[in-house]
């Protein structure tokens, strides 16, 4: 006899269908959109032959090849700076008490919860009565650029650092610090030999959230950029709103295997740091669920 | 004796407690956690704080007549242009929106998620593998890629024409819009119900099915009340960012389907009606923070 | 330990620990409160107390892992109550072990004497000797995970150990066992502690456990220590109802004193019961199940007191019979060993319950 739980005949045929309706729908866009970048002829709705002219054209095109080393400059340094600044914050609130620590976690929260449109305008602001101060008082031309789209990813990305770092260091025992310091360790070793290491793996999580993240993000770079640099997003978005292009089509494939690259290096990464046991799923969906207001984030957009 | 040893002159002064040490103790652990503390929040303070403050303050200045701004007056004035026409009609189309986004993706990731969450361990989790890739691509490229797929000469058109539907234009018209939103947001409705109704007890259904109630009536009483926390968050999750939404309505929608998002990013970069985008974007913010309480308050902590 | 002879010369005279007045408060919570204490070198000492008594707090203390807020430490006779748990010559075996989840089962033996900077040769020979003392060659390159809850509890004894510490704490070194390998761990605990001769200190709830392997047992309640002796002191001369409630089965019967060698029963009898009490305080009379007697009431040997009452049920225990005798304005147990032959009432019959003078002892309430 079968168990009343799993859904059966009639019921079970219709779930399965929806379900396979729903991968349809999940994958067919990306799909089509893999296939046409290597269709020859500007229609972007009829196959033309294969053609790889256009990838060609993505790495000839230098507003896109300028693009893509800012994004990536900014997305090492603000990652950099924010997994250092993220990481210490975690520690802090995890593992001590101090003044003013409930209004730093809330303005920790803050950046991930807050819409897109809502952080992109408070950048635009800051950065123009900055510019402003900086001209009456010191007489410097500074211009929105490489700069300010850095320290607006670092804004954003601390939060999303701390965020992951403090969910894996609530799950570690602070019994594990105190036997260090009990074996004779100084507060620096105990941090440097038994705290870090079992942090590791948030931490790398917590790059690699902040790493996409950087690469993701439209509307903040939109406003911090200017005449200066721009970020590759940034510069497909453009192109976008003027229309669909062969080359938009190769441009944004690239870009989706940076991200799928970025995830299967997450999770082999998690696989990888000896939790011993734990299933690649398990340890993606970790990776996914931890920060969920990476959901939110992207969303915004 | 390499061991550290309790002889006296190596160690530093140690002496008996009092209350002062104890307490002078505790502030140092203090100090040494602000300390640490200190890189991000003056960082956060100074780029995310200010910035803050400087957009309540454009909130509450007046524009002057060349599109600059004049922050000597404080008053209300851009928070009354909220009761416009025009930014009543934006503000009720991008409500509309969010909440009918919201009810579809509830609708197909329900059944969706139940399928999900009744499949063996390894079913399941190829299952969730598969929702979770398109949730980690990138967010624009996934918006364009309904748009290589609605465009007129796009695939989805030429099928239509196929198969004598007729030319049907789908983008640029707010369903294009739903669509692409509703492709953004469907994996967050989908896990956080999966979540919740992996966790219950699924013998509560055979209880149920033994007490003759009939497989809609389980539906309805047993299996929809438990799963309520994933459908509260995933209903936030859903409808707080399409309310805010500005890629995917700039991508696929039309001059006739502004919504919210995009009405704020045009007054700062072409109307030149900073104090209107600051109040909106205030607003905005003041939506998603009661939606987070709601979230945090309803549970949704461990998602 | 033989090794640091120079320390030791130094600090002949002194107690392994001397604790005196350590009041360690957590926010309006008194933890532990006032607490003296002095433990021998070489001894193997029990804190024993129900969860939440403070054992637990005044283990940190000593460890340094938690600051008193009053009091003075000190360990062979230097003041350490201020000084951090690393510059402490003690050594903890946690509670579930602490092991590093990152390390090998050599590379956590030779954490502490890393730290200490003790050149690589010496590690090496150290280690391998502590690992050798504990019996947990082969095992050397195993990670914790990949290890039992006994062969753990040996890799974090080693871990200590291996530092040769003045003094070994021990936080409910077995409550992570299961019960036959926690009667294994008692006797093998025991052995090591001779066989390296460094004082131990542990912490238990358990008082079967205290009773099997201390040479002294500290009793707490509430931040309060109680009582401290040996085992048998404690068993025998427990100083008030909690004590003698909390170390093994007792009967307790209210009393009031009336002279230093009379106390009154609840129900209004004279009966012999030595104590220093004031006349008048309200105290208990304590007679452990196995000292007392039972006997027909018209057979009690003329030396016993008795009280007579009627059998209310008998408990089989295989060795033993345990028998409950309900009386007017008490109940009490009296535990029999089963052998053939004997008295042998039946439920419902009338018994009287008898004892010795030194069978009982009178206790403040």
């Amino acid at each position: 006899m079968s168990s009343t739980v799993q859904p059966r005949g009639a019921t079970k045929i219709a779930l399965s269908v929806h379900s396979w309706l729903v991968y349809i729908f999940f994958f067919a866009p990306i799909f089509v959109l893999i296939v046409f970048s290597f269709s020859d002829g500007r229609n972007v709705g009829r196959w033309g032959g294969f053609t790889l002219e256009w990838y060609q054209g993505f790495f000839d095109h230098n507003q896109i090849q300028s693009a893509v080393w800012v994004s990536i400059r900014v997305a090492l340094l603000s990652t950099v700076i924010s997994v250092v600044l993220g990481t210490l914050a975690a520690l802090a609130l995890e593992r001590f008490k101090f003044r003013g620590r409930q209004v730093f976690d809330a303005l920790l929260y803050l950046p991930i919860i807050i819409p897109d449109v809502t952080m992109a305008v408070m950048m635009l602001l800051f950065f123009s009565e900055f510019f402003e101060l900086l001209d009456a008082w010191f007489n410097l031309d500074w211009q929105k650029g490489f700069g300010s789209i850095t320290i607006s990813h670092i804004a954003f990305n601390i939060s999303f650092v701390s965020v992951v770092v403090r969910a894996r260091l609530a799950g570690m025992s602070e019994v594990l610090e105190e036997a260090a310091l009990d074996l004779y360790a100084t507060r620096w070793k105990t941090f440097r030999y038994v705290t870090f290491p079992q942090i590791m793996p948030g931490v790398a999580a917590g790059a690699l959230l902040a790493l996409t993240e950087s690469l993701d993000d439209v509307v903040v770079t939109q406003f911090a950029a200017g005449p200066g640099a721009t970020t590759l997003p940034v510069f497909v978005f453009g192109l976008i709103r003027r229309g669909v292009t062969p080359l938009v089509n190769a441009t944004s494939v690239l870009m989706l295997t940076a991200s799928v690259f970025l995830v299967a290096l997450s999770l082999a990464f998690q696989q990888f740091s000896g939790r011993g046991g734990r299933s690649l799923l398990r340890g993606g969906r970790e990776a996914v669920s931890t920060p969920n207001n990476q959901m939110k984030k992207e969303i915004y957009q | 004796m390499t061991m550290v040893t309790v002889r006296p002159e190596e160690q530093e002064a140690a002496a008996a407690a009092t209350p002062e040490y104890e307490k002078a103790a505790s502030r140092a652990a203090s100090r040494r956690g602000l300390l640490l503390a200190l890189p991000a929040y003056a960082y956060l303070v100074l780029f995310f704080a200010v910035p803050l403050g400087i957009v309540m303050i454009y909130s509450f200045a007046t524009r002057n007549r060349f599109g600059g701004t004049d922050l000597s007056g404080w008053n209300l004035e851009a928070y009354r242009k909220l009761g416009d026409p025009i930014v009543r009609d934006i503000l009720f189309r991008s409500l509309w929106l969010a909440i009918l986004t919201t009810l579809i993706c509830l609708v197909v990731s329900y059944p969706f998620a139940y399928f999900m969450a009744t499949r063996g361990p390894v079913v399941r989790n190829v299952m969730l593998i598969f929702v979770m890739i398109p949730f980690w691509t990138n967010f624009l490229v996934r918006n364009y890629a309904w748009r290589v797929l609605l465009g007129n000469d796009g695939l989805f058109t030429n099928i239509s024409e196929a198969i004598g539907l007729g030319e049907r234009e789908l983008l640029f018209t707010t369903s294009a819009v739903m669509i692409g939103l509703v492709y953004g947001s469907l994996p967050f409705m989908v896990l956080p119900l999966y979540a919740s109704i992996e966790r219950i007890d699924l013998s509560l259904i055979e209880a149920s099915r033994d007490l003759y109630a009939s497989g809609f009536q389980t539906l309805r009483r047993i299996l929809f009340p438990l799963s309520m926390p994933g459908v509260i968050a995933g209903s936030i999750l859903v409808f707080v960012p399409s309310l805010g939404a500005y890629v995917t309505p700039e991508i696929l929608g039309g001059a006739k389907t502004t919504l919210l998002g995009s009405y704020i990013v045009t007054q700062f970069l072409t109307a030149r009606n900073w104090p209107v985008g600051a109040s909106l974007s205030f607003v905005l913010m003041a939506v998603m923070l009661v939606a987070t309480v709601v979230y945090f308050r309803t549970g949704g902590r461990n998602l | 330990m033989t090794s640091d002879g120079g320390n030791d010369q130094v600090n002949n005279q002194a107690a392994a620990l001397e604790l005196t007045a350590i009041t360690k408060r957590f926010g309006s919570v008194v933890a532990v409160d006032n607490v003296d204490l002095e433990i021998a070198d070489g001894e193997f000492f029990a804190l024993l107390g129900p969860s939440g008594c403070g054992k637990t707090t005044t283990l940190r203390m000593i460890a340094g892992l938690e600051l008193p807020s009053e009091g003075s430490l000190k360990i062979f006779g230097d003041e350490a109550a201020t000084l951090p748990p690393n510059k402490r010559p003690v050594n903890t075996v946690f509670q579930d072990y602490a092991l590093f989840p990152h390390m090998t089962v050599e590379v956590n033996v030779a954490f502490g004497l890393k730290m200490q900077r003790v050149p690589k040769v010496e590690i090496a020979e150290r280690v391998r000797e502590a690992i050798g003392l504990v019996r947990l060659e082969g095992l050397e390159q195993r990670r914790s995970q990949q290890l039992s809850g006994g062969q753990r509890q040996r890799v974090a004894l080693a871990r200590a150990l291996v530092n040769r510490p003045k003094v070994l704490l021990l936080d409910e070194p077995l409550g992570a066992l299961d019960l036959k390998l926690r009667q294994e761990m008692q006797g093998e605990l025991k052995a090591l502690q001779r066989e390296v001769g460094i004082t131990f200190v542990f912490v238990t709830h358990d008082q079967e456990e205290a009773l099997t392997m201390a040479d002294r047992i500290g009793v707490l309640n509430e931040g309060e220590l109680l009582q401290v002796g040996t085992p048998a002191e404690i068993y025998e001369h427990p100083v008030n109802r909690f004590v003698a409630n909390f170390i093994g089965q007792t009967n307790l019967l209210d009393a009031t004193v009336v002279s230093n060698d009379t106390v009154c029963l609840a129900n209004g009898v004279h009966i012999p019961g030595k104590s220093d009490l004031d006349v008048g305080s309200r105290v208990a009379v304590c007679l452990r199940p196995e000292r007392a007697g039972m006997h027909r009431p018209d057979q009690v040997p003329a030396d016993h007191q008795s009280v007579v009452g009627r059998l209310e049920s008998v408990t089989y225990l295989g060795n033993a019979l345990v028998y409950t005798v309900a009386f007017e304005w008490a109940r009490l147990e009296v535990r029999r060993e089963n052998q053939p032959g004997g008295y042998r009432p039946y439920v419902g019959e009338e018994v009287a319950v008898s004892w010795t003078l030194d069978a009982i002892s009178v206790v403040r309430a």
